[in-house]
């Protein structure tokens, strides 16, 4: 019975993942085309995918990708865009006390933005168990992996992505996401204050950190109107 | 099929730092005990950083952008996920075509 509930909250996860899929399939494609035309080989492309499994840095990756590859700059300019995961990890791992503490760091190689996303998700409305989780990120993964090698072999016969809009999926899933999380007038001020951050910093610093300093002046804004409200009362 | 070793290593160098970042969170949470006030700063977290994420295409990259991201949220209250993405991808694509800057 225990093994029949848990596929039953496996197909769940796949539930709630295969939109994304959709939306990756695409992304992926383009990444491996891209990747095929920077000099990277279908077995590093897939390789990339499969050990790094992170598409906001690969792509990034790529944008400064030099031949011979400079592994110290590519490995910094990784850990600079990921930094976000941790503050996912941090928040993600308070809601996990279905998973033994082997399972929880299992969990985290695969906490991608969107399996992060839709895990948070499910997390505030159901308990989030590790078979729900697994049908969120396996097929997901699989998934990536198999579109960016599709896209290093099919290579230059991708036509541009941006001319039928495909590279705002991403976004747009993003959006929707951001909408389920809203909760209110506090929601507004932590919304108000990353976006203004990270537009901001955007324009001021080359580079992702406008996704750190989004991200802090979201909490840095909640903080702070918690404490008036504490002043107040 | 090759496999250059500049290559792998800058695979291994990005797959080490992707893997710390997304462990260390949980390590972290570990020796922080969670108060009123860490609790108020996690549940912030997600809808911050999606934010942080969005907030460049969705502001100033361009008129077309800005109404697909409207749009989106727009059709976010009534469309589920994928309709709400496809309204999005629709309506930024039509803006790109219609719209010359």
């Amino acid at each position: 019975m225990k093994s029949a509930r848990a596929f039953e909250d496996f197909l769940g996860g796949v539930r709630a993942i295969a939109p994304l899929i959709v939306a990756v399939v695409p992304i992926g494609l383009v990444f491996g085309a891209v990747a095929a035309t920077k000099g990277l080989s279908s077995l590093e492309v897939g390789l990339m995918s499969a050990l790094v499994f992170a598409g906001g840095s690969q792509f990034v990756a790529l944008d400064i990708w030099t031949n011979p590859a400079a592994w110290a700059a590519l490995g910094f300019s990784a850990l600079l865009v990921n930094i976000r995961h941790l503050l996912m990890s941090a928040s993600i791992g308070t809601k996990m006390p279905a998973f033994s503490a082997p399972a929880k760091y299992a969990a985290m190689l695969l906490l991608a933005d969107e399996i992060w996303a839709m895990a948070e998700v499910r997390a505030s409305d159901a308990r989030l168990t590790p078979a729900w989780y697994a049908g969120l990120a396996v097929p997901f993964y699989l998934v990536w992996v198999l579109a960016s090698l599709a896209g290093s072999i099919a290579g230059a016969f991708l036509g541009d992505p941006k001319a039928i809009g495909l590279d705002f999926a991403f976004p747009a899933v993003f959006i929707v996401l951001v909408m389920g999380f809203w909760k209110g007038r506090e929601t507004g001020t932590v919304l108000a204050a990353s976006a203004a951050a990270a537009v901001l910093t955007q324009q001021l610093l080359p580079g992702v950190w406008y996704i750190a300093a989004g991200a802090a002046a979201g909490v840095a804004a909640t903080l702070l109107t918690g404490q008036r409200r504490e002043a107040c009362a | 099929m090759t496999l250059d070793p500049n290559t792998l290593l800058a695979i291994l160098a990005m797959a080490a730092a992707t893997v710390l970042t997304r462990v260390s969170g949980l390590v972290l949470i570990h020796f922080v005990t969670i108060g009123a006030n860490q609790k108020r700063a996690l549940e912030a977290i997600p809808p911050a950083v999606l934010m942080a994420v969005i907030a460049p295409t969705a502001l100033v990259t361009g008129p077309a952008e800005t109404l697909a991201a409207l749009a989106t949220a727009l059709a976010a209250m009534r469309l589920p996920l994928l309709a709400a993405v496809a309204t999005g991808v629709l309506v930024v694509a039509v803006g790109r075509a219609v719209i010359r800057v």
